[in-house]
């Protein structure tokens, strides 16, 4: 960071606010307006993945593979056996799912090994000064909670699909007292299990690339002295990025295989 | 926290990638994959069954080896008896032969002797008449003579 190309007097507190401020579209009074940056990044990204394994996908020869095709089927066959340990039904979605979420989110986060300044920096230099740019697309409430309601759904959905309406009634209304009493009480201990899902999933991504950036830009306040720690940090932060998308995809799995399976 | 609609937004991406995902880059992957485990396991399957077929050939082969051996050994065994057997007549043939031959020496040389006898006998006749003429210094009847030396010659 330098001073210098920020407009006023440059403070710890103004220059961490400057980060977390997003690009955003649309009227800021209400819903309608999307955080343009978090949203391209994501895009950008989750294309990058889809042309990737795209690519490969439509040359995949079953003979000898060459390399990209090697490290590509490796993670097609992690995800694959990943999702075969945990989910016994047959589902054509979940292992697609998996891997989607997996690499995706792996590249999102991997977003937060750029400098924290670069970025921003340029965008400030190509669209001028009042210009917010976040890189990092996991960092922002909106996507990590997105692809988790996104997943919620499908587990409504597909228990509903399984159970029926009032199989998934029952599992909601029954359990863990099965008398009829007890309805409100499950009711209301159900709900607050099944609610909890989506929201913790989200919001654990979340707070972990939070957290991981917030500490980037606190090392990038350093000064000189930060380039050693920044190191140390990203070092420790690529255990991270992977680790959340594992996270994220293994307890998608769980969830929806716990959503296929009728009690 | 803000949430805005850029939920509505990722979610739209997030449903569009994986639906793109679960067409186009799962199903050939996938198949890819499969398509290779089954053939590195017929391989794997016919190597084992070529490593079975070699076993097996070594065996035979071994077998017929020792087939031959035998078959050898035997031919050598027959070919010696033969042999023994050929000296054997032969051995058997020279003798006779020989025994033939020194039979028909000795009867050649029997009536040689025979012969030089008789010769003999005729030349002694001879010379005794002679020596008789010379004694007597007269002749005597010849008749009476030759037979009283034929039988003097017989008596040889």
């Amino acid at each position: 960071m330098s001073a210098s190309e920020h407009g006023e007097a440059l403070t710890p507190g103004s220059y961490i606010g400057h980060h977390l401020q997003n690009w955003t579209v649309g009227d800021t009074s209400t819903f309608w307006h999307v955080n343009a940056d978090s949203l391209l990044f994501s895009v950008g990204l989750g294309l990058v993945f889809i042309m990737l394994f795209w690519s490969v996908a439509r040359k995949a020869t079953s003979g000898v593979p060459g390399k990209l095709q090697c490290f590509i089927e490796i993670v097609v066959e992690f995800v694959d056996n990943t999702v075969k340990d945990t989910f016994h039904g047959k589902s054509a979605v979940i292992a697609p799912l998996a891997l989607t979420i997996f690499v995706w989110i792996i590249l999102m986060n991997t977003m937060d090994l750029i400098p924290v300044d670069w970025l921003p920096q340029a965008a400030n230099m190509v669209a001028g000064e009042d210009v917010y740019l976040r890189v990092v697309p996991t960092t922002d409430p909106n996507i990590a909670l997105a692809m988790s309601f996104s997943v919620f759904f499908l587990m409504i959905f597909y228990s509903i699909k399984i159970k029926g309406v009032s199989g998934f009634v029952r599992e909601l209304t029954m359990q863990p007292f099965n008398h009829w009493a007890f309805i409100p009480v499950n009711l209301v201990m159900e709900l607050v299990s099944l609610i909890a899902k989506p929201v913790s999933l989200g919001l654990r991504l979340f707070g972990n690339m939070y957290a991981g950036e917030m500490i980037f830009m606190l090392i990038a306040l350093v000064g000189v002295g930060q380039l050693p720690l920044h190191f140390v940090w990203a070092v420790f932060h690529i255990m991270v990025v992977i680790l959340q998308a594992f996270i994220f995809m293994m307890l998608t799995i769980v969830y929806l295989s716990m959503a296929h399976e009728d009690h | 926290m803000n949430l805005n609609a850029t939920l509505l937004g990722q979610s739209i991406a997030f449903l569009v990638f994986v639906v793109f995902c679960m067409k186009y880059i799962w199903p050939p992957l996938m198949s890819a994959i499969e398509d290779r485990q089954a053939k590195i396991a017929d391989g794997l399957a016919s190597a084992e069954r070529a490593t079975k077929d070699l076993e097996l050939a070594q065996s035979k082969a071994t077998d017929q080896l020792k087939g031959a051996k035998a078959d050898a050994a035997a031919i050598v065994d027959a070919a010696n008896k033969r042999k023994a057997q050929i000296v054997d007549e032969a051995k058997t043939a020279a003798i006779t032969e020989r025994d033939k031959i020194i039979a028909s020496g000795y009867a050649e040389v029997e009536a040689e002797r025979n012969r030089a006898k008789e010769e003999l006998r005729q030349k002694v006749a001879v010379l005794a008449i002679a020596g008789a003429e010379k004694i007597l210094e007269h002749s005597i009847d010849q008749a009476a003579a030759n037979d009283i030396v034929e039988k003097l010659v017989a008596e040889l």
